[in-house]
């Protein structure tokens, strides 16, 4: 019933919250959310709330070891998510940020170093979503990156991390890789769809952009893309990237 | 060594600064967040709701199910996601501090689930977490015969305090944690404690306890009203 209202109101081009089909919902980030944290951020697009904290751990030289971004999906944020160990949901949202920061480069790895060779920081990038009204993904991208710019370096005294003190030294973030997720539900394109609408996606992608480059794209859903669509999705991705770096200046 | 002055300049009967709100999770049935001091719990209730598998229903009425868990970065040493011994501990103890009050006769075959996430640790997580609880229990409308509040009670160095923060539970002299919940009526449901004790500094904690706990109740009391108050006027 619900799920056709959706579809039959989108056949006018219209929205179940009336909004335009490439319109976000009220964007609000907040900062230093969770003081042991290294760093933490609260983003919420309209009901949906994600909040993210980044510690930082010592360890050796290793690649692809440098960031971990970790999702849980707890139940706390929706009846459908239960307990237990990352599902396919949880891991696939950890991986679409992490992708996004990995390969932007948008860290400064060379800050990472403690020892040439010996120690690094190692960067732990944990992703809590609070509510879920559905776009976790750009919600988590976007809370992920405040929170890491936000962080500073524990301390180091005699080898070892105190972690109740930290330095006034952070990882300055080069760019911002921003994620817009496009939603295809009967051939119309979407962004930012809540809860209910997100029912009814046929198909969506996560588009990656920094700077106007894409660095990372996660294609979802059961239905397929056409070129054409594809084409039109990074075009909308490619204007939101300003509108959503906004955000985080 | 006499403990004569708290670390952050409290009196020694006085809890940390509280704040209390109602409805921050919107998906979930009912939900409330509750801050003392640097600790930060939110709790959220789905249900009453049928419980799977199967074989956990009660026919005779609902069940209650809690689980705590802490975000990795609310301590200072990231925590590993995921449950331990500890949150196991402490989901179970939340259970049985929240119970004595539920009614739970008119859900046959269901389950109240109540999730606590601390987002921020600074000692009393538990307590903090069972405050958070039984508001988000009011809040979702499952029938309750009073409210349940939590504080932590103890004795740093030479003296009974209330509401221990992390820098007196980890007080060089020593420090003893005995986390309580009670009812409105002073009807204890939570009781730990771990440290070294007399008889009679317990039966003062208790009744230190006591009084934070009718504070806290108050609190609770307040912010559950001013929610609603809320919903009639718009």
């Amino acid at each position: 019933m619900n799920n056709d209202y959706i579809r039959s109101l989108l056949e006018k081009g219209k929205r179940i919250d009336g909004r335009k089909l490439d319109e976000f919902r009220k964007i609000i980030i907040e900062t230093n959310i969770s003081k042991n944290a290294a760093g933490s951020a609260r983003c919420k697009i309209g009901s949906t709330e994600v909040i993210v904290g980044v510690k930082f751990d010592m360890g050796e030289p290793y690649p692809d070891r440098t960031i971990i971004v970790t999702a849980e999906l707890i139940p706390v944020a929706s009846p459908d998510f239960e307990l237990g160990p990352p599902g396919s949901k949880a891991t696939e949202l950890a991986r679409i940020v992490d992708r996004g920061i990995r390969e932007s480069k948008c860290i400064d790895f060379k800050k990472l170093c403690i020892k040439e060779g010996e120690k690094i920081w190692m960067v732990f990038i944990d992703i809590y979503p609070l509510n879920d009204d559905g776009n976790l993904v750009d919600a988590s991208v976007l809370a992920s990156l405040k929170a890491l710019s936000e962080a500073k370096f524990p301390k180091i005294v005699d080898g070892r991390i105190d972690h109740e003190n930290k330095t006034n030294n952070g990882l300055k973030l080069n760019k911002f890789p921003i994620t817009t997720t496009m939603y295809k539900i009967n051939g119309n394109i979407l962004v930012d769809v809540n809860n209910k609408e997100e029912q009814v996606v046929d198909a969506r992608l996560s588009v990656s952009i920094a700077d106007g480059n894409i660095h990372a794209l996660q294609k979802g859903g059961n239905a397929s893309l056409s070129v054409e669509e594809i084409t039109k999705m990074i075009d909308i991705a490619i204007k939101k990237e300003k509108e959503l770096a906004s955000f985080l200046k | 060594m006499s403990y004569t002055k708290r670390i952050d300049g409290r009196k020694f009967d006085e809890p940390r600064k509280m704040e209390a709100k109602i409805g921050v999770i919107p998906r979930a049935d009912g939900s409330a967040m509750f801050k003392i001091g640097d600790t930060i719990a939110i709790a959220a209730v789905y249900g009453p709701r049928e419980l799977h598998p199967k074989f956990l229903q009660n026919p005779e009425k609902g069940i209650l199910r809690c689980n705590y868990d802490m975000a990795s970065f609310s301590v200072p040493e990231r925590k590993k996601p995921g449950p331990n011994r500890r949150s196991t501990e402490i989901s179970m103890v939340t259970e049985k501090a929240l119970l004595p009050v539920l009614d739970l006769n008119q859900f046959p075959n269901a389950v109240v689930d109540v999730f606590v996430e601390i987002v921020q640790a600074n000692a009393g997580t538990r307590c903090a977490g069972i405050t958070a609880a039984s508001m988000a229990l009011a809040h979702a409308g499952v029938p309750m015969r009073n409210l349940i509040s939590a504080v932590s009670v103890g004795k740093v160095g030479d003296k009974i305090v209330i509401d221990l923060d992390k820098n007196e539970e980890d007080y060089e002299d020593g420090a003893t944690d005995i986390p309580v919940a009670m009812t409105g009526n002073h009807e204890i449901t939570l009781l730990q404690l771990d440290g070294e004790v007399t008889k009679d500094e317990l039966l003062k904690a208790l009744e230190l306890a006591k009084k934070g706990c009718s504070e806290i109740d108050k609190f609770q009391r307040k912010a559950l009203k001013e929610f609603y108050k809320g919903v009639k006027d718009e």
